[in-house]
């Protein structure tokens, strides 16, 4: 091999680069998995305290529902959505969503900070004011 | 074909070395753009296009120019411009390169750019504008390549290439057509709109990009082995001249019907540039400076004598750059927004970051350049030089 | 067996990208194949039945009703107030929707030495004319501007906006303004409304005839605030008010020789 030192140096200096990310955290406590709450003062004064959708469907479809109700609302014209369980919900982000879901902090950011994603949502939706508790 | 640019002079890594910084600078200023917002720069509510865009059009015509050279010589076989068909595609590389960086730089929002590409509007003339810009840097880098490629191995270039070279040489004048459409369709601006600012466009595409290029060819010729040909600069020479005086008599004609004419629309952003208006004068010295610019190239370009004298041909290619420079990549397209739909007059001028983050580009775009040419030179050097003993073309 | 340089990367670029190609499309492909297999049924979209709806919305500004500074101040701020639009305060970056401007500058090319000194200095009220054929739709790149089908209002998109800016360089009325950093430090806190998103910087913004509030059934803001000097309609409705008012007084529109058809009209006097 020719100049095989420099290869061979610049191989492990690569496997290095690459695997920094996980040499860093070991011997570190694991970061536990994410637990949004769902305790806001204004679930608790909902008899039926449900979504509009299920848990398992927002788990997976929100981000996906939200960019339809973004198109629907803002350039079909149409912001009335009708839920599977039948009722009418305005789709609104901060209207709707952020209405139940009041604290941003402790429910949305939860997941989104465990997967390190950045939704710009925020960046124009006003969101809900919480408490510094 | 690329390990050719690792290899070089002091000098050749010392210029690398100062892109890089220039490009360093650049780049941390950008940061501080994509953080704070374009409110940086020296753009306004009423001026929402400054030096970006204006470096972006001027820079269009550049890549164009790579048509005038390519033309003669695979169309009318024009055996003088053999040698330097690829720089001519180099040069447009790089130029539609700094195109599409200046472009990037200078959106609101640069992480959606693909959202051209996701929502198609075959309405819109900066769909179209995209479209052809990235065909044509796909078309030159495709030809550059393989004839470079066909040249270091000793062999004629494959006869597939052909097509695309066709194509490419009727890509060019449109690439350029269509960054005049997007000026010269609003109904607003009254500067910009007139039929003939394609012809403006591709006038001074056919002068500036030439006289780059005659400068790169020179440059080439005194610090490596290869020579372009004494044949090839004055022809080129000859173009640049008939275009400029070209591009100076298409100006004269927007001068004439703006004032002849009597219509305030089309004077006032020409009185705004070369005299000013209601004490708002900050870019009538910059005008001028073109205007003279031009007046010197004209004077050193028209004589053949002078011509002739390749010392004096530089000055003069220099002198058509920048009055190009000037006029196409920033006094028309401030120009455009002065004064407002309202008549009213915000005046504009760039500031440090927007230049730190323009010269970058530039700096880009050279970077580019320099290795593309490193690899063409050190190729023909072998093919041309070292083989045939040959230095100057008869 | 032996490989030079060029064909080992030749083989890897073509691995990647058939690698990646596939990757893609079978991803596609599986989850389209995914939700029929669940069976659910698609939850469904509809229009407020409150919403107002119009073929074409239109409005005239009554100048005769404007009197005082109030009147004005009473408008306008009325729109900035609920949208959040924010105060820069420097006419370089400011960013307004509806403002006033003398007749000379709200008509250019209609100057006139003689003109009567009342309409001179008489404020007009000005903003987006939401033309039948506007400019600014044409020339955007992505659709972030567009004309909605239903009612002909000019919308934005701010989600899908890249700020490029070549909608403010076509609109030939200077309707529209740009988020050059963020709007939200100039925003007042205590008259934040809470029910409209603000904007980021690096998107467009303009009037959009209060969509949101067309949809639940309400007229614009700034109609709503100015007392009957803004009228507000559908210009294909024969029996609408702005129908009646424009077929009965002198009105005029901004450039009209353009070929914009612009929706706002002026009545003066």
């Amino acid at each position: 091999m020719y100049d095989g030192w420099k290869v061979i140096i610049g191989i492990i200096i690569f496997i290095g680069i690459a695997t920094f990310p996980i040499l860093y955290d070991t011997g570190k406590a694991s970061v536990p998995p994410p637990e949004p709450k769902i305790d806001t003062p204004e679930i608790q004064k909902m008899v039926d305290k449900k979504c509009i959708e299920s848990k398992s469907f927002m788990k997976t479809e929100h981000m996906v529902m939200l960019n339809d109700w973004r198109d629907s609302v803002v350039r079909d014209g149409n912001r009335l959505y009708i839920a599977t369980n039948g009722k009418e919900y305005a789709m609104s982000l901060q209207n709707t969503c952020m209405k139940c879901h009041s604290n941003k902090k402790k429910f949305c950011d939860e997941c989104h900070n465990y997967v390190a994603v950045k939704p710009y949502c925020w960046d124009c939706h006003i969101e809900p004011k919480e408490d510094e508790t | 074909m690329l390990e050719t640019a690792l290899k070089g002079s002091r000098k050749y890594w010392v210029w690398i070395f100062f892109l890089l910084a220039v490009i360093g600078a650049g780049f941390i200023s950008y940061l501080y753009q994509f953080r704070v917002g374009l409110g940086v720069t020296g753009m306004s509510r009423d001026v929402s296009w400054g030096l970006y865009i204006g470096q972006f059009t001027f820079l269009v015509g550049v890549a164009a120019s790579g048509v005038m050279v390519v033309l003669p010589y695979y169309l009318h076989n024009y055996k003088a411009f053999g040698r330097i068909t690829v720089l001519g595609e180099f040069l447009a590389i790089a130029a539609v390169i700094m195109c599409m960086l200046f472009i990037f730089v200078d959106m609101g929002q640069p992480l959606r750019v693909l959202n051209v590409i996701l929502h198609p509007s075959p309405n819109s003339v900066m769909f179209f504008d995209m479209l052809v810009l990235s065909v044509y840097l796909f078309l030159n880098i495709l030809v550059g390549w393989t004839v470079l490629g066909a040249e270091r191995k000793g062999l004629p270039a494959p006869s597939w290439v052909k097509p695309f070279i066709i194509i490419s040489i009727a890509w060019a004048p449109s690439i350029h057509t269509v960054t005049a459409f997007l000026y010269a369709g609003l109904p607003g601006r009254h500067l910009w709109l007139t039929a003939i600012m394609a012809a403006r466009f591709l006038a001074s595409a056919f002068s500036g990009g030439p006289s780059l290029l005659l400068i790169l060819a020179l440059i080439v010729r005194k610090y490596t082995k290869f020579d372009p040909g004494k044949e090839a600069i004055q022809a080129l020479s000859k173009i640049i001249t008939y275009f400029m005086i070209t591009n100076v008599f298409f100006l004269g004609l927007e001068f004439f019907t703006a004032f002849y004419s009597g219509i305030p629309g089309h004077a006032e952003p020409l009185k705004y540039l070369y005299t000013g208006i209601e004490g708002h004068g900050k870019l009538v010295p910059v005008m001028w400076t073109s205007t003279i610019l031009a007046v010197i190239a004209l004077f050193l370009l028209v004589p053949p004598k002078f011509r002739k004298n390749e010392r004096l041909l530089v000055v003069a290619c220099i002198a058509t750059f920048l009055s190009l420079w000037i006029e196409k990549g920033f006094g028309l397209i401030v120009g455009g927004f002065v004064p407002n739909p309202f008549e009213r007059i915000t005046e504009y001028w760039p500031t440090l970051p927007e230049t730190l983050i323009t010269l970058a580009v530039w700096a880009i775009g050279f970077l580019v350049l320099t290795i593309l040419y490193k690899i063409a030179v050190s190729i023909k050097e072998e093919a041309v030089f070292d083989k045939y003993g040959q230095r100057q073309v008869k | 067996m032996s490989i030079d340089r060029r064909q080992f990367l030749k083989i890897a670029g073509a691995s990647a990208l058939l690698g990646l190609g596939g990757l893609s499309t079978s991803h596609l492909l599986l989850r389209n194949s995914l939700e029929a297999a669940q069976g659910l049924t698609d939850p469904s979209v509809i229009t407020d039945p409150k919403a107002l709806v119009a073929k074409r919305w239109g409005m005239v500004v009554d100048m005769s009703k404007f009197k005082t500074e109030e009147d004005y101040k009473r408008v306008m701020d009325a729109c900035h107030h609920i949208h959040n639009v924010p105060t820069i305060g420097n006419p370089k970056e400011e960013i307004k929707w509806i403002w006033k401007e003398t007749y000379e500058h709200a008509f250019p090319g209609q100057e006139d030495k003689f003109l009567s000194e009342e309409i001179k200095h008489l404020p007009f009220l000005v903003l987006c004319n939401h033309c039948e054929n506007p400019p600014c739709v044409r020339v955007c790149p992505t659709k972030a501007t567009f004309k909605r089908k239903s009612d002909g209002i000019v919308m934005m998109d701010m989600h899908r906006c890249i700020g490029c800016r070549f909608c403010m360089a076509g609109c030939p009325y200077g309707a529209r303004s740009f988020n050059y950093r963020d709007p939200r430090p100039f925003i007042d806190k205590e008259k934040e409304n809470l029910e409209f998103p603000t904007r980021m910087k690096g998107v467009v913004e303009k009037c959009t005839f209060c969509y949101e509030r067309l949809a639940v059934g309400l007229k614009p803001a700034c109609v709503e605030a100015s007392k009957g000097a803004l009228i507000f309609g559908d210009l294909e409705d024969t029996n609408s008010e702005v129908r009646r008012v424009l077929s009965t007084r002198y009105s005029f529109r901004r450039k009209p020789e353009l070929g914009t058809h612009p929706s706002v009209y002026y009545l003066i006097g």
